[in-house]
């Protein structure tokens, strides 16, 4: 593994235009989810999705990860048009979807099987189970981890194709408070030493704040982008910081949640 | 292998102290038998198997038992009071090994009361035929003669085992790989689906035995054409429990699977086949049935050997204590094998949570 170079980092950002997808009601009239939204992520950057629930923000998602197709406007990861899903882009859903009949290292090497590169980097199995911290449960079953566990061993098993963005949605959605602010620092962790592209979606203001560089504030149905925003605070971020609190009464004001008696 | 309530693999305490209320209900053992519960146990199996010894030996017949081959033995000496001799002196040989050997307490504790009520279900057959008559020779030997017979007859039995055996095992070996080929390709395409299912749905329910007189047609050598019959009885349960299995397949671990740079091959062969499996399982478990019920009947109608022709040949003769003999041996084969698929299945499916024992 080396370090991204800057330059070729630079090559592949991730670039949304106008983006449209339709879906199609049970009456058989046109139901717009997403519209003429646009946005890029650059190369490296931590980014993340934040809107009301049923916004559109995993659909999005699913386009990017080249799962389904828009019915408006295009997707690139640099000059690259996305036409179908690839494993230069992982995708780690809020359940960990872990093959339930596999073993945690069964699981971590499904990207390698998949593309038919095991032998090749079988060595690096090792290698990712302990970035994640689970060597000791190389042999245990997906129904026998815990919550967080599970989730460590989807991130291990979609970082293992080294991919250039990592699609995140909702992935620490299930956690209880404790394990999930553990493991923002864990992702944050990842991300710094990795250099992936991050896309997350949450629901969680503070998660937003916590983690990314820019935060994209999405609008209702059909979901556009309504505001982009600039976190400069600087890393390791303060959860009860000034700044910090800042940017969260901000967020909570622009998206109507703020409540009476705020600025 | 270790007995554990849901075959799972043992886990380091670290998982066992991050979740204990999952972890709660499997990880307790219970506590080792105490000898004299185990003691106990033994003395009742041989209590039962001495009384009902006693009964069978000094109790007068009821009815006058038909002419064997073991009239020549001393009572005492005939297979069915040797075999209740056999299990006082295992409970009383076991009564005295599990002081000084341990491991056998929690086996012996097990299966005791089960021989116990084993003997005691022989006794009352015995009492209900042959010693008051409520069930009347010949159509109802009582176990003696029922043992004798088996004894008489075991080179043929075992004959008959072995064929029916290879039978069985060719037929249902070419339904599984039909049902699996079949399942696939119709739960995976839906092209396949839209002319695959009509004609499963009307060929399917049809009762493999309805078959019998076309299929003996089918070939000059009995073993092939009834080998094809078994095959159809389990081809049906096969195709569509596996077919339902991988068009159920979750979506989200086709998704996973894409986005890993997965092709055709690996989403049928190791995401949707592997998710099917418990239904796959399901399939094989209904196959089975269904191939002992195809066997026997192609045996009783076709097939010049095997333990259903054996069954049908005894009747033309009347010999009702070797018919219940082959019908013993059918019932001891079957459940094996029932057995042997549990425990395939047991070992496949480990990374499935609950899954029933047998």
């Amino acid at each position: 593994m080396t370090a991204p170079e800057k330059t070729a980092a630079e090559g592949s950002s991730l670039v949304v235009r106008d983006v449209g997808k339709a879906f199609r009601a049970a009456d058989g009239s046109a139901v717009p989810v997403l519209e003429r939204l646009s946005l890029t992520v650059a190369a490296g950057e931590m980014a993340s999705l934040v809107g009301p629930s049923g916004c559109g923000k995993s659909t999005l998602l699913r386009l990017i990860a080249g799962l389904d197709a828009p019915t408006a406007g295009e997707v690139r990861l640099g000059a690259a048009a996305i036409t179908g899903p690839g494993a230069e882009r992982g995708l780690v859903f809020q359940d960990p979807n872990l093959f339930p009949w596999l073993t945690v290292r069964g699981n971590i090497q499904a990207g390698l099987v998949a593309r038919g590169v095991l032998n090749r980097r079988r060595h690096e199995v090792e290698e990712f189970m302990a970035l994640v911290g689970l060597e000791a449960f190389a042999g245990a079953y997906p129904h026998q981890l815990s919550g967080g566990m599970a989730q460590r061993a989807a991130l291990a098993r979609a970082l293992i194709n080294h991919p250039k963005v990592l699609l995140l949605d909702e992935p620490l959605g299930s956690l209880d408070a404790f394990t999930r602010m553990r493991m923002q620092d864990e992702v944050l962790g990842l991300w710094r030493a990795r250099g992936t592209t991050m896309l997350l979606v949450t629901h969680d203001i503070d998660e937003a704040v916590y983690m990314s560089d820019r935060i994209f504030l999405l609008t209702p149905r059909p979901c556009r982008v309504e505001r982009v925003l600039e976190v400069a605070l600087p890393r390791p971020r303060q959860r009860n910081g000034p700044g910090f609190l800042r940017l969260r009464a901000e967020i909570l004001e622009m998206l109507h949640f703020a409540g009476k008696g705020t600025a | 292998m270790t007995e554990r309530p849901n075959g799972r693999a043992p886990l380091s305490s670290n998982v066992v102290a991050e979740r204990p209320a999952a972890a709660a209900g499997s990880e307790a053992t219970p506590p080792a038998p105490g000898g004299a519960a185990v003691s106990g146990a033994l003395a009742a199996a041989a209590l039962a198997a001495l009384t009902v010894l006693v009964v069978h030996l000094l109790l007068p017949n009821g009815q006058t038992p038909q002419p064997a081959w073991t009239d020549a033995l001393a009572p005492w000496l005939r297979p069915y009071p040797a075999a209740l001799e056999a299990m006082f002196g295992a409970a009383v040989l076991l009564a005295a090994l599990q002081g000084a050997w341990r491991p056998l307490r929690p086996w012996a504790l097990h299966y005791a009361p089960l021989a116990a009520g084993t003997v005691v279900a022989f006794g009352a057959w015995d009492l209900i035929t042959l010693k008051f008559g409520w069930m009347t020779l010949p159509f109802f030997p009582g176990p003696g003669a029922v043992l004798a017979a088996l004894v008489e007859d075991r080179a043929l039995l075992f004959e008959s085992t072995w064929h029916s055996l290879l039978l069985l095992l060719t037929g249902y070996a070419v339904g599984v790989t039909a049902g699996l080929v079949s399942g696939v390709l119709i739960g995976w395409f839906t092209r396949v689906r839209y002319w695959g299912m009509p004609i499963l749905r009307v060929v399917g329910p049809l009762p493999a035995t309805a078959l019998i007189p076309l299929v003996m047609t089918l070939s000059s050598q009995a073993f092939v054409s009834a080998a094809a019959l078994i095959g159809f009885a389990v081809w049906f349960p096969m195709t569509m429990l596996t077919a339902s299995g991988i068009a159920n397949v979750r979506i989200s671990y086709l998704d996973v699977a894409r986005t890993l740079g997965a092709g055709r091959l690996y989403l049928i062969f190791r995401v949707a086949l592997p998710s099917a499996l418990p239904n796959i399982f399901l399939g094989l478990f209904m196959g089975l049935g269904a191939s002992f019920l195809t066997l026997i009947a192609a045996e009783s109608v076709g097939v010049p050997a095997g333990l259903g022709w054996y069954l049908t040949w005894q009747q033309n003769f009347v010999e009702y204590a070797k018919m219940d003999a082959s019908i013993l041996i059918m019932a001891l084969f079957f459940s094996t094998l029932m057995t042997l698929l549990f425990a395939v299945r047991d070992r496949v499916l480990r990374w499935q949570k609950g899954v029933i024992k047998w």
